[in-house]
């Protein structure tokens, strides 16, 4: 990383902070973010768009279910597991939760292993992570292969109003698919890491700019966003 | 690009902050299973799913993405947008139950 340039004294001042702060930022022909670099406020406002497309797809849900004069399918037992004879309600769900929540831990350590230049705990960490990841994917096509194999279409299904599985795959297709390039993405990030590209500044392949390992944070961002998502839908999917 | 680095601030937390999250994640998705679990029922079930979900939202934003530790300019310009999706669920909320007053008028088969 080179040596900070110094070169407009003026903004080394303290920043007002709370309100004062917030009016003092977005004042002016200045640059908004502070603190925050390009391809940070970038990322988090490509989330706040697609907050806005999970929020449609959900609302979409909410208004087939509230507006169907048919019975809506228990989700708890259309998803339950006969697991060693017993009958477990939505436990595949839970499943999939926990380690979709355990994939956000690992990526949260590797952001912090990767601010400290450990470049091989950095590029594991995101790999378990991408691990992780990819089981979710897995255990979400086996869970769709066995709601297809019952009868479940988006056009209908054995048990109640025939938009339950419209919106099942519909959401939970999208948001699948947003694990799956969360994968691709971490490994990815993760090869460039482990070549020790931000340490030698070894210019990208598409961008010839130099990278810098804010970018694990930025796939961190990503990544943790997918969670997010995931704890709305088994909300108001699964539990509802 | 060298004068944004002079910008940017890396996000440096301690890495028992991370697993005290994770561990709170773990215990709020328990509960929030449980609540499936023991089929708790009606305005109970809704919000205690609600709570957690929250809890468990704002841990992630919080920490996991560190927005605790940014400026208020970039917190608003996020967090707020969102907010405006609850005046659309406000709207189809109306909307879905004319629709099914409508369907029972119409179809006459009842919910």
């Amino acid at each position: 990383m080179s040596a900070p340039l110094k070169t407009h004294p003026a903004e080394s001042l303290p920043r007002p902070a709370g309100m004062a702060g917030l009016a003092a930022d977005w004042a002016s022909d200045q640059q908004t973010f502070k603190k925050v670099s390009w391809g940070k406020a970038m990322m988090w406002i490509f989330l706040l768009s697609d907050t806005f497309v999970f929020g449609c797809f959900l609302l979409a849900y909410m208004v087939a279910r509230m507006s169907t004069t048919v019975p809506w399918p228990n989700p708890s037992e259309v998803f339950a597991l006969e697991i060693a004879g017993t009958h477990m309600p939505l436990i595949l769900i839970a499943i999939m939760t926990f380690v979709l929540i355990s994939s956000s831990g690992t990526m949260a350590m590797a952001v912090n292993y990767g601010y400290r230049r450990d470049r091989k705990m950095t590029a594991v960490l995101m790999l378990v992570t991408a691990l992780f990841g990819a089981t979710f994917v897995g255990m979400q096509a086996f869970e769709w292969s066995k709601l297809i194999a019952e009868g479940v279409r988006p056009w209908g299904n054995p048990w109640g109003a025939a938009q339950f599985g419209s919106s099942f795959f519909m959401i939970t297709g999208f948001h699948g698919t947003h694990v799956t390039f969360g994968v691709i993405f971490l490994l990815i990030i993760a090869r460039k890491v482990w070549r020790g590209d931000f340490d030698t500044e070894r210019r990208g392949f598409f961008t010839s700019r130099k990278g810098r390992y804010e970018i694990v944070e930025i796939t961190g961002l990503y990544w943790h966003f997918v969670d997010l998502v995931w704890v709305f839908i088994f909300a108001f999917f699964y539990l509802w | 690009m060298a004068h944004t680095e002079t910008h940017a601030e890396q996000q440096q937390h301690p890495i028992k902050l991370y697993l005290l999250v994770w561990a709170l994640l773990f215990v709020l998705s328990f509960f929030s299973y449980l609540v499936d679990y023991f089929g708790l029922q009606g305005f109970l079930r809704w919000s205690l799913i609600l709570i957690f979900m929250m809890l468990k939202a704002g841990l992630i934003v919080a920490v996991f993405m560190h927005m605790a530790w940014e400026r208020l300019a970039l917190i608003y310009a996020i967090l707020l947008p969102p907010l405006l999706v609850l005046v659309f669920v406000a709207l189809m909320v109306s909307e879905s139950n004319y629709v099914l007053l409508t369907r029972l008028a119409f179809f006459g088969s009842s919910p």
